[in-house]
């Protein structure tokens, strides 16, 4: 469904040149829910714009059902972080998330139902007419995933989207992200700095390096499917998949794999300017 | 809190216009430049009664609805394309500098060589004056555009226009807005000084008129007219912004969630 291959991004400005991706390639199936998990500043953002066609790469290439992204493609959606900016504050919660359908050429009535049945999703069917300042922040993220459902994307690309709420709420949200990809079978591609968040929500975890950034790992997170914030954070294959992504990022910081952490004897000869 | 506010706002009101008929009436200063407030208001419906006023109030209101929409538009759509065109912005900026602090009023001259006593004359100074406030406001605006909002309404595929409409005007609309309000202000003053020394016709020239023939309060009476117009144009624009504004944050305050 989705091809990410030798990705590769620099930003060159004013005599600096930063490389933030190095070169990324990995797949994400049709119907996958897939989670990136990688240090701070590791480029995570950088990989999703270019993923999005909001950035273009400065090598390698991005495929969405076999064809290259070379700008927004129509069959992807994109939730950010700043839920607060992402909304528009002068447009009420339904007009917020029927602008987008009036690009794509539909009928009023079929704009009305895709609105209407977005926002029941996300249970604010009530809020439609309100304003996205007058809502929490939970409930402001939750018209951004209701604007991106209605957009009906074949992809849904997510940008740390919990990380500005708090903890009961993006508890309730990661339920309700399960829970939307169960019902509708939309590829989601989740990115996040919580390891916990990743191994919860996730049915296979990337796990990427410092910068610049590689895939370190790709871990496949066999919970059952059917999860709840109650038991599978308690569960013994939860721990101890969590405690190895841990490990693999505290790793990735240091700039080596685990693996080769275990060995003390190696630690000598760490690579210059790790710590 | 507001009930007393505006009672002592009508009671320092009273007290002013007490003032102003106490003093020339105690002869403090000379009732022939100064008269008295009630003499002023005789003035003044007599000055209703007059067709010729309505005629002068007609004119000074053309000459300032008229130059603020031509400045008001072309403002906007200048303010809108040179923000967004970076070759433009660049280009124009330092000649936007030397031009915007030229008075207005300096090009009077220039204005009777090109239209004589008409209503371009008028025009001419109105839009010169305020069609800066609305372009810088408009430049300012646009700028202030949220890259996040951008970016969320590029990756839902929407085109330039539809960025321009649905995005860049909204946020630029609280600036517009400012411009348009200093803009009006400024019309007026403008529309009534190029009647006043140029002649055109309006209220301006009625009050120049007035003065030259020793009609003192007729004189008092338009100089009121002038003033209260300008505080129902600020009134009035004020208004519109509530309204349009709505949602923003300088209107609707801080929302408790």
């Amino acid at each position: 469904m989705l091809d990410v291959r030798g990705l590769k991004k620099v930003y060159e400005g004013s005599g600096r040149r930063v490389e933030a991706v190095r070169d990324l390639t990995f797949t994400v199936d049709a119907g996958e829910l897939v989670c990136l998990v990688g240090p701070s500043g590791c480029g995570k953002t950088t990989l999703l714009k270019c993923m999005s066609g909001l950035l273009t790469p400065t090598s390698g290439e991005v495929l969405l059902g076999g064809r290259p992204v070379t700008g927004p493609p129509p069959g992807m959606a994109f939730v950010f972080q700043e839920y607060g900016r992402s909304l528009f504050p002068w447009m009420r919660v339904r007009d917020n998330v029927e602008l987008p359908l009036k690009q794509k050429k539909l009928t009023t009535s079929r704009r009305r139902e895709l609105v209407a049945d977005a926002l029941e999703s996300v249970g604010l069917s009530d809020a439609a007419g309100a304003y996205p300042w007058q809502l929490s922040g939970g409930m402001q993220q939750r018209v951004a995933i209701a604007r991106a459902l209605a957009y009906e994307p074949d992809v849904l690309l997510m940008d740390e989207p919990f990380a500005a709420v708090d903890a009961q709420t993006r508890a309730d949200l990661e339920d309700l992200v399960r829970g939307l990809w169960q019902q509708r079978g939309i590829t989601i591609l989740f990115v996040t700095h919580d390891i916990d968040e990743a191994v919860y929500l996730g049915e296979r975890v990337l796990i990427l390096s410092a910068s610049p950034t590689v895939v370190q790992e790709q871990l496949k997170v066999d919970l059952p499917t059917e999860r709840d914030q109650l038991h599978t954070r308690v569960a013994p294959r939860f721990a101890e998949l969590r405690t190895h992504v841990y490990e693999q990022i505290q790793a990735a910081k240091r700039g080596r794999p685990a693996d080769l952490e275990d060995a003390k004897d190696m630690k000598a000869d760490a690579p210059p300017g790790a710590p | 809190m507001k009930a007393e506010n505006a009672l002592l706002g009508t009671a320092g009101l009273a007290g002013f216009l007490v003032l102003c008929e106490a003093v020339p009436r105690l002869g403090i200063v000379s009732e022939d430049y100064f008269p008295p407030v009630t003499r002023i208001a005789d003035a003044l419906v007599t000055e209703f009664g007059d067709q010729a006023f309505w005629t002068a109030l007609g004119d000074t209101l053309t000459g300032w609805g008229l130059g603020l929409v031509i400045a008001v538009t072309a403002g906007i759509l200048a303010g809108v394309v040179i923000s967004v065109v970076p070759f433009l912005r660049e280009t124009t900026a330092s000649t936007i500098e030397f031009l915007r602090p030229i008075p207005s009023v300096a090009l009077i001259p220039l204005a009777v060589l090109l239209y004589g006593t008409e209503l371009q004359s008028v025009l001419l100074l109105v839009v010169y004056a305020s069609f800066w406030q609305v372009l810088i406001q408009t430049m300012y605006g646009v700028q202030d555009v949220d890259p996040v909002a951008m970016e969320t309404a590029r990756s839902y595929g929407l085109g330039t226009w539809a960025r321009v409409r649905h995005v860049l005007w909204p946020t630029a609309l609280p600036y517009v807005m400012t411009g348009v309000r200093l803009a009006a202000a400024v019309a007026l003053i403008l529309a009534v000084t190029a009647e006043l020394v140029i002649g055109a016709p309006g209220l301006g020239r009625r009050i120049a008129v007035a003065q030259s023939s020793q009609a003192v309060p007729e004189m008092y009476a338009l100089v009121v007219v002038t003033g209260v117009l300008g505080l129902l144009i600020n009134v009035g624009a004020r208004t519109v912004e509530r309204r349009a504004l709505a949602w923003h944050q300088s209107v609707r305050g801080e929302v408790a969630v």
